[in-house]
């Protein structure tokens, strides 16, 4: 059969072609409007009730073209023969008149043929191979569609209503959407191929035809625009999946150790891709602007090492200390010049540097944001709870990620405890002694870790302190602990709190999750006050820099002016050369912005060096101990003390957070950072990668992530506006050193942008921004904005009240409804495609549930076995539905279907359903009765 | 690129794309896999569509499903004569509908098929009771058993017929926190 299809396929695209050559050979301008119809007349002549008219339609398909070529009537069906003479008296009539605009005609027909053309074959892009197959079941289509819209009266069709072809259009887009939503359908495969065959092929035939007159060029042209567009977003699409790394990675993880260790490698890479987009910001409009257009190193002072630093400058100690050239390169602010434009570009340095410090977090603060809403409206809405406890617990508890025999045990054995746990709750809902203790023990452990936060804090601050006094010191006399007791206290903090609040936590018998985030919340707050501790401290020694500068300042403006006095009174002259010093040895002021960067930077570093220190040694060492002196030892260390180490989820998630906060902090003052940390966050991809598949264990109760993932964003959003805080006040507030960064020279670092307005743009814009930062304009316009989201508040409890009311209606109604057809058949779709979904009813024509109501079956099913039995596929359909209430009705196999596991029912299953091949052809022949 | 072409037309790629929440890479993939399954009987050019089907003990030994307690009962949902066979058209299907941009209603159908044990489409007390006992690999006491499906039952069953139809369960697994996540 299908290469006789395939035969006839093609006679039909050329005779199709042809016909429309015939057609307006003779034609004149209104008839254009024929032509157009001729392609579905030759269609609709052949009016196939079933699959064995086949080979009678292609000599339908045939004669026209004989006719038009030979004028030799070639009869088959009256009808046919009727029109036919009715068209070729029309020619002959109007082929005299019609001779002169011949010419025209055939220029503007072979436009026409070459669109046809191209929708024929090049319309779906590629649409080659497949031809055969579409066109085919295209054809039925339109035979199914000629049918039902104009059966009876094929004499007249050469003429397509407005009506038709309005209908025609909707029949399209309704395709069409149907394609698009082809992947939603609850359908087996096959079925969902097929129907998109037909649709594409629908889509295909008749959206050429919709257009009129001369707009149909243009139609045609948007159709193949517009597909062109489609198949390029799916590309594109395509482009996209394959640029998102470490995907097997990831999904390799989450298979051993349960989605929530995955979703912090999620939110690893998530971090990765925001850094990344950073470091292209600062890298591009800072960084190489002025390493290409800048002065070069040694030019100026600021970039140059100081005389007394020269020795030692390239010592590996100062360097890794970022002293040295470190401290007088590209990696920190110092090294940037005041020049207000650099290079042939004239490219406002200053200026970018300040718009990328600042467009940093408004960018940050975007992505954040936009990624917690879209986090915020996936998921159901949340559930009431307590109302599902068990059905929850049966029906959504397994992880379908797991792969991992280990992994899958522990599962097991949590979803078996979680159970018992409920038994056990439901059982003794009553007695609250156990309620009473645990209240008492959860007080307790917070109590526990507030003291053990109070005294991380107060640690903190000594230590501070105390780095205050060293630092009034000399350097040289400090041992190596005493200059790095601030960092070394921190992290050590940082290292032991987590556990100690892990097994405090262990008092307060938390569901894991819950548990989760009360930890990542209580070593959030200690990071915190780490953070602030540390960054109270820093702003101290800034003050004492700028104490210390600007008396550096006044000694340098006073030498200045002595030597130019001195040189004047000597040379007796007014133009002075500037002093000729080198520019290392130029007296220069503390520079507090590049100190800043660099404990910033130490910061970082420091971090990265313990955190994999941690893994190295906490996790592969121990694994390495545990496993290998297993051998000889006097106990099980596999499973008794030590064991392997778990993944800790909360601290790598904090640590990932305040990292990050750091890098907010420090971009602004060492543009360097960002790359450092891009680098770190690629290398511990695959270092995290590697250690937890290698030395973790999956956790004891392996739970899922949930939606912990927009928590994490909570916490790093808190991050972002808290680290955002200090930069913006020294922005706005402190001056900017004298003698080193873009800014030098300027009283406040944002005169940068006002210089900008005044030089640069035209006046009026000046104009408007003094206007616009007049206290006047402002104070109005907070109150319009506190006004605005007083209003959006009120507004959206509005909604939620709304929205609870309504879902208590819908619930209503539901339970209603539900009532009324207790136990009565389901005609709704969703049933239906449930149905369909039994083994082996996926050709099965959908019409025919349609056509019969299943309840007639339920009532009839008795009485009228042979109406059944006349449509096995509409009884299959309606049976399964109620056949467990009924078993004894109707045909004898579909009973045997519902009753019995699929397992042994399979042959006859196989015999009864209808065999792929007259399947299909069933599926498309019946359909005409349902329009 | 050449070795792409000859596993499947252009056109295929197309159809599955638009059937199926795959890209090409990993239809590309997929057909990887179930080749991997049976080297011997997956082709690997697959432009004229050759009907051959991989018994269930093959699929399931998939490292994906190995774990997975529902494992037969998925395969035999996916299967199009109910018995486990997997062509590769099934295949495809049942790792769409598996994927994790399948919306949440094409998985809460299937769900349903996965759970009901005895192709009724109704839940009833009977594939409670099978699908807890996988999910604890029966450890639980046949009391303690019977006492969770009663329970899920009378908070699922809104009709109170004693058995969940698929609108119970789709409004039960709507408020499910852990659904899809």
């Amino acid at each position: 059969m299908p290469s006789q299809k395939k035969n006839d396929i093609a006679i039909r695209m050329e005779d199709v072609g042809i016909e429309i050559d015939g057609e307006l050979d003779s034609g004149s301008e209104g008839k254009n409007r024929k032509a157009k119809a001729s392609p579905r007349a030759g269609g609709r002549n052949g009016k196939p009730a079933t699959t064995e008219d086949e080979e009678e339609e292609e000599d339908q398909d045939e004669a026209p073209r004989k006719r038009a070529r030979k004028k030799k009537a070639s009869a088959q069906d009256s009808e046919e023969e009727e029109e036919e003479d009715d068209r070729s008296a029309k020619r002959k009539g109007t082929k005299a008149a019609g001779r002169k605009k011949k010419a025209v005609k055939e220029e503007e027909e072979e436009e026409e043929e070459e669109k046809r053309g191209k929708k024929k074959k090049g319309g779906k892009g590629d649409a080659k191979g497949k031809g055969g197959k579409e066109k085919g079941s295209g054809k039925d289509k339109k035979k199914e569609n000629g049918n039902s819209s104009s059966s009876g009266e094929s004499g007249d069709e050469d003429s397509l209503s407005e009506g038709e072809m309005a209908s025609l259009k909707e029949e399209v887009e309704e395709k069409k959407k149907l394609i698009a939503t082809l992947r939603n359908k609850p359908w087996r495969m096959k079925r969902r191929l097929k129907l998109l065959k037909e649709c594409q092929a629908f889509v295909e035939e008749f959206e050429g035809a919709l257009g009129k007159g001369k707009g149909r060029k243009l139609y045609a042209y948007k159709v193949m625009m517009a597909k062109k567009m489609i198949k390029f977003n799916r590309d594109f699409d395509n482009f996209k999946t394959a640029c998102i790394p470490w995907e097997r990675k990831i999904k390799e993880v989450e298979s051993h150790f349960g989605s929530s260790v995955a979703s912090y490698f999620i939110f690893l890479r998530w971090m990765y891709g925001l850094n990344l987009v950073l470091f292209a910001f600062m890298f591009g409009l800072v960084v190489l602007p002025e390493v290409m257009m800048g002065l070069p190193y040694g030019s100026i002072p600021r970039k140059t090492v100081p005389r007394a630093e020269q020795d030692r400058a390239m010592d590996i100690s100062v360097l890794l200390d970022f002293g040295g050239y470190c401290k007088y390169s590209i990696l920190f602010y110092g090294f940037y010049n005041d020049e207000r434009t650099i290079g042939v570009l004239q490219f406002r340095l200053p200026l970018s540097y300040l718009l990328v410090g600042v467009g940093i977090f408004g960018y940050s603060l975007m992505v954040v944001i936009r990624t917690m809403a879209r986090n915020s409206d996936e998921g159901g809405d949340g559930g009431d709870d307590g109302q599902f406890t068990f059905a929850f617990k049966m029906f959504t508890s397994w992880d379908y990620l797991i792969g991992n025999p280990e992994t899958a045990d522990n599962k097991y054995a949590s979803i078996t405890t979680s159970f018992k746990e409920s038994i056990v709750d439901e059982q003794e809902n009553q007695k609250d002694e156990n309620i009473h203790l645990r209240r008492f023990l959860r007080v307790l452990a917070n109590f526990l870790i507030l003291c053990s936060l109070g005294g991380s804090g107060f640690l903190i601050y000594f230590v501070v302190k105390r780095s205050q006094e060293f630092a009034n010191l000399d350097q040289d006399e400090l041992s190596w602990f005493e200059k790095n007791e601030v960092e070394f206290v921190m992290s050590l903090l940082g290292l032991v709190c987590p556990p100690l609040f892990e097994t405090i936590a262990e008092l307060e018998e938390y569901h894991p999750r819950i548990a989760l985030k009360w930890q990542l919340g209580r070593i959030f707050a200690l990071f915190l006050g780490n953070l602030y501790t540390f960054l109270f401290a820093l702003f101290d020694e800034v003050n004492a820099k700028l104490e210390k500068e600007k008396s550096i300042r006044n000694a340098t403006i006073w030498g200045l002016n002595e030597y130019y006095s001195n040189y004047s009174s000597y040379h007796n002259t007014t133009d002075i050369p500037p002093p000729d010093i080198h520019p290392a040895d130029v007296i220069r002021g503390p520079c507090w912005e590049t100190a800043v960067g660099i404990e910033f930077v130490k910061l970082t570093v420091s971090d990265i060096q313990v955190t994999y220190m941690t893994i190295l040694i906490g996790d592969f060492l121990r694994a390495m101990i545990v496993r290998f002196l297993n051998y000889c030892w006097c106990w099980d260390l596999e499973a008794g003390f030590p064991s392997y180490g778990e993944f800790d989820i909360s601290g790598n998630v904090l640590g990932l957070i305040f990292n990050q906060g750091m890098i907010w902090m420090g971009a602004f003052y060492a543009p360097g950072l960002v790359g450092l940390n891009v680098l770190r966050l690629l290398t511990s991809m695959y270092y995290q990668c590697w250690a937890v598949m290698s030395c973790n264990v999956p956790h004891e109760r392996v739970f899922k992530a949930s939606k912990s993932n927009n928590f994490y964003m909570g916490l790093l959003l808190l991050v972002l506006f808290l680290s955002l805080l200090p930069v913006v006040y020294t922005i706005m507030t402190l001056p900017p050193s004298f003698d080193c960064g873009p800014f030098s020279g300027r009283e406040q670092m944002y005169n940068v942008v006002m210089e900008t307005i005044e030089n640069d743009l035209p006046a009026f814009i000046g104009n408007i921004f003094t206007y616009a930062t007049n206290p006047g304009l402002i104070l109005p316009a907070v109150l319009l904005m506190v006004l605005a989201i007083y209003y959006l508040n009120a507004t959206s409890k509005n909604y939620q009240n709304a929205n609870l009311e309504l879902k208590k209606k819908m619930q209503m109604a539901r339970d209603e409804e539900k009532n009324r057809r207790n136990n009565k058949e389901n005609t709704n779709q969703v049933m239906q495609d449930l149905e369909d979904l039994l083994p082996n009813r996926s050709l099965l024509p959908p019409a025919a549930a349609e056509e019969k109501p299943p309840l007639e079956i339920v009532r009839e099913k008795g009485s009228k076995p042979p109406k059944v039995a006349k449509r096995p596929g509409a009884a299959a359909n309606g049976k399964g539905v109620n056949i467990q209430k009924d078993v004894s009705l109707a045909a004898p196999n579909p009973k045997a279907a519902v009753t019995h596991p699929p397992g042994p029912r399979g042959p006859s299953g196989n015999a009864r359903g209808p065999p792929p091949g007259p399947a299909r052809g069933r599926g498309r022949g019946t359909p005409p009765s349902r329009r | 690129m050449g070795n792409k072409q000859t596993i499947f037309t252009d056109e295929q790629f197309e159809a599955y794309q638009d059937c199926t929440f795959f890209t090409r890479k990993e239809i590309l993939q997929l057909h990887g896999r179930f080749h991997e399954l049976a080297p011997h009987l997956v082709p690997l050019d697959y432009t004229n569509q050759p009907d051959i089907r991989l018994p269930l003990a093959l699929i399931v030994s998939m490292p994906e499903l190995k774990e997975n307690p529902f494992r037969n009962r998925i395969v035999e949902v996916f299967s199009e004569d109910g018995q486990g066979n997997l062509s590769f058209n099934d295949f495809v299907d049942m790792f769409s509908a598996l994927c994790e941009t399948a919306p949440r209603e094409l998985k809460t159908i299937y769900a349903f098929k996965i759970y009901d044990f005895n192709v009724d489409n109704f839940l009833c007390k009977e594939d409670l009771e099978k699908t807890l006992n996988r999910l604890t690999k029966g450890e639980l006491t046949p009391e303690e058993v019977n006492l969770v499906c009663s329970k899920a039952m009378e908070e699922a069953d809104l009709d109170g017929d004693s058995k969940l139809s698929f609108s119970d369960f789709e409004n039960m697994i709507s408020k499910a926190p852990d659904f899809l996540r």
